[in-house]
């Protein structure tokens, strides 16, 4: 931290504001500066929790299943992370990766296509829908909430178009694209490609948003997009291009999909979409755009994960899991408009 | 001072200026003249025209009819960044900074320095502590006493630290024309004069301003010449020496009409 030197005698509005803060305002300048430490905290406390109610929780085989579990919500969010910093909401991530998942399943099991370039193509597909979604939101302005539900309909359809409601399996579909499917141990842990994969993702775009000019500029437009306009940032560009990088990074989750369940089918993941929303949520990021980081999403998707494969291991009914996340979610906005006071008070 | 800018050509020079929205006409066939080591206010009554007359002055609109010549060149500007092109930096009233970003991030919202090296130009890494570093100075040399520390959220800083931050923000890299949208209308009496010294350090240092404010005493204490705008036209160019406060809102309200010296 630089600190300019203050000098001459200060006034009494200065000494006002420069008085001690409360235990409480600290805590919430902490948070308001680190909004991945609350979920971090809620993930911890669940793991001991865990632990004490069933031994095989905090076994190195249970964690990897944990991550397993989680990697195709996990690799969802990084995309939705991103629309969400910029104020936006993406409903059709999870239609967008059954659909490119679709597109590669079909063209390398049924049309007979090399791996690679399906899923080359699929890639594709994955950015040009995110196109689509970043032109109706940047250039004809229209609420990203109500765009992505257009095409959340558009998406589901031509899924189901391309496949006339049929499965591809594993073996039809050749090495590369359920090569997120191969396991390989890691120390203790026992990890597939399509973990790593996620784990990736979430190190690339971490590394873009916080030390890139374009990474800086998606916060200043989620944070006053006028402001960040007058202020020289081209907003409609960083707006277009935060959609077409979503879609790419839900065209790799589409190849995480068909390796986790060695299958391209539309009936897969049909949650995932708003288990997307509820990983980035938990995690911290402001639904109001410009405060959120990335880390804070993957804890929010190993928490709901951790939430999810404790309670079956406590042997608590199914629908206790799916009530408990519902508490975490609101729990996790509450916290988020207290944070955010911060700025109100000083 | 207005003796010796008649005899220079302007830096920056606007002919019959129009800007309508729909059936209002804002900006009504506007002329300014502004040269290099001067502080031209504008003033004039609300709905007069003047932040109208502004964002075309600075790229955020772009008139309807009228030509813009900087240093004896025509321009147009389609946005902000045509006119920082040339070296025209404009403070907004909103003060356009980003909440959620800290100081330094601010300063350098949109010309973000990078790592030498292959750092910087295949990965394009930001340069975060000479960004800082280099804040401090810029803050510290305009002298700006009441940030403490260049890493804070701009979202926790009060509203005069916010102007400071747009300031320094708009004169700390190179340009030749500074704008400053109503620059001391959120301060106390403490920070306006501190936020006036800097107005006038700049134009020591041969900058042209252009201080829109609705504030008579200020503008009356650091301006060269006063243009009124009425109604979207010029109502008249006067000087501190020639006319009193009182003139000049007499003619900014209609009062009287036109004597100034054009």
């Amino acid at each position: 931290m630089t600190t300019i030197e203050r000098t001459g005698e200060l006034t009494a509005a200065d000494l006002f504001r420069s008085r001690p803060l409360t235990r409480l305002q600290r805590l919430q300048r902490l948070l308001h500066r680190h909004p991945e430490i609350s979920p971090l905290v809620v993930l911890l406390v669940a793991c001991v929790a865990f632990s004490f109610a069933n031994d095989r929780f905090l076994t190195p085989s249970n964690a990897s299943l944990i991550l397993q579990q989680v990697a195709i919500v996990g690799a969802l969010a990084v995309g939705q992370t991103l629309i969400i910093l910029t104020a936006g909401i993406d409903l059709s991530v999870g239609a967008l990766m059954i659909f490119v998942s679709m597109v590669m399943g079909t063209l390398a099991g049924n049309v007979g296509l090399p791996g690679a370039l399906a899923l080359f193509i699929g890639l594709a597909v994955g950015a040009l829908a995110g196109l689509v979604n970043g032109a109706l939101v940047a250039l004809v302005k229209l609420p990203p909430f109500i765009t992505t539900l257009g095409t959340l309909s558009i998406f589901t359809a031509l899924a189901l178009l391309m496949s006339h409601g049929t499965s591809i399996q594993g073996k039809d579909l050749g090495s590369v694209l359920t090569f997120t499917a191969t396991s390989m141990a890691v120390g203790p842990f026992q990890l597939t490609v399509g973990v790593l994969l996620m784990i990736a993702m979430y190190l690339g775009l971490g590394y873009v948003l916080n030390w890139t000019a374009w990474g800086r500029h998606v916060y200043a437009v989620g944070s006053d997009e006028s402001a960040a306009r007058l202020a020289g940032v081209r907003t409609d560009r960083v707006l277009l291009s935060v959609y077409v990088v979503a879609g790419l990074l839900v065209g790799l989750s589409a190849w995480v999909l068909i390796g986790r369940n060695n299958a391209a089918t539309t009936s897969a993941a049909v949650d995932a979409n708003l288990d997307s929303i509820t990983a980035v949520v938990i995690g911290g990021t402001s639904l109001f755009g410009g405060r959120g980081r990335l880390t804070g999403t993957l804890i929010g998707a190993l928490t709901v994960g951790v939430f999810r494969n404790g309670l079956s291991l406590a042997r608590v009914d199914v629908l206790y899991q799916t009530l408990s996340i519902g508490v975490l979610i609101i729990a996790a906005v509450t916290l988020d408009q207290w944070i955010r006071r911060t700025g109100a008070q000083r | 001072m207005s003796a010796s800018t008649t005899s220079r050509p302007p830096v920056l020079r606007a002919r019959g200026l129009v800007k309508t929205y729909g059936p209002v006409v804002a900006v009504d066939g506007v002329d300014i003249d502004l040269y290099a080591g001067e502080i031209l206010a504008v003033i004039g009554d609300n709905g007069a025209g003047k932040s109208t007359l502004i964002k075309c002055l600075t790229g955020a609109e772009v008139p309807d009819v009228g030509t813009i010549e900087v240093d004896g060149k025509p321009v147009s500007f389609r946005n902000p960044q045509d006119a920082h092109a040339v070296g025209i930096e404009t403070v907004y009233q909103t003060l356009s900074l980003a909440p959620h970003l800290d100081i330094a991030s601010n300063l350098f919202l949109g010309r973000e320095l990078r790592r030498p090296g292959p750092l910087g130009s295949i990965l394009r890494m930001l340069d975060r502590a000479e960004m800082r570093r280099s804040a401090a100075d810029k803050v510290a040399a305009l002298g700006i006493r009441t940030i403490q520390d260049i890493a804070q959220i701009v979202e926790t800083l009060s509203g005069g630290q916010r102007q400071a931050v747009a300031i320094a923000r708009a004169v700390a890299f190179g340009s030749r024309i500074v704008v400053l949208d109503e620059p001391t209308a959120a301060l106390g009496v403490r920070e306006t004069v501190q936020v006036l010294d800097v107005v006038k350090g700049l134009r020591d240092r041969g900058m042209a301003v252009v201080l829109i404010s609705h504030n008579m005493p200020n503008v009356f204490e650091v301006a060269d010449r006063i243009l009124i705008q009425r109604l979207g036209r010029v109502a008249a160019v006067v000087t501190p020496e020639t006319h009193t406060p009182a003139d000049a809102v007499a003619i900014m309200t209609g009062a009287v009409r036109s004597e100034g010296n054009r």
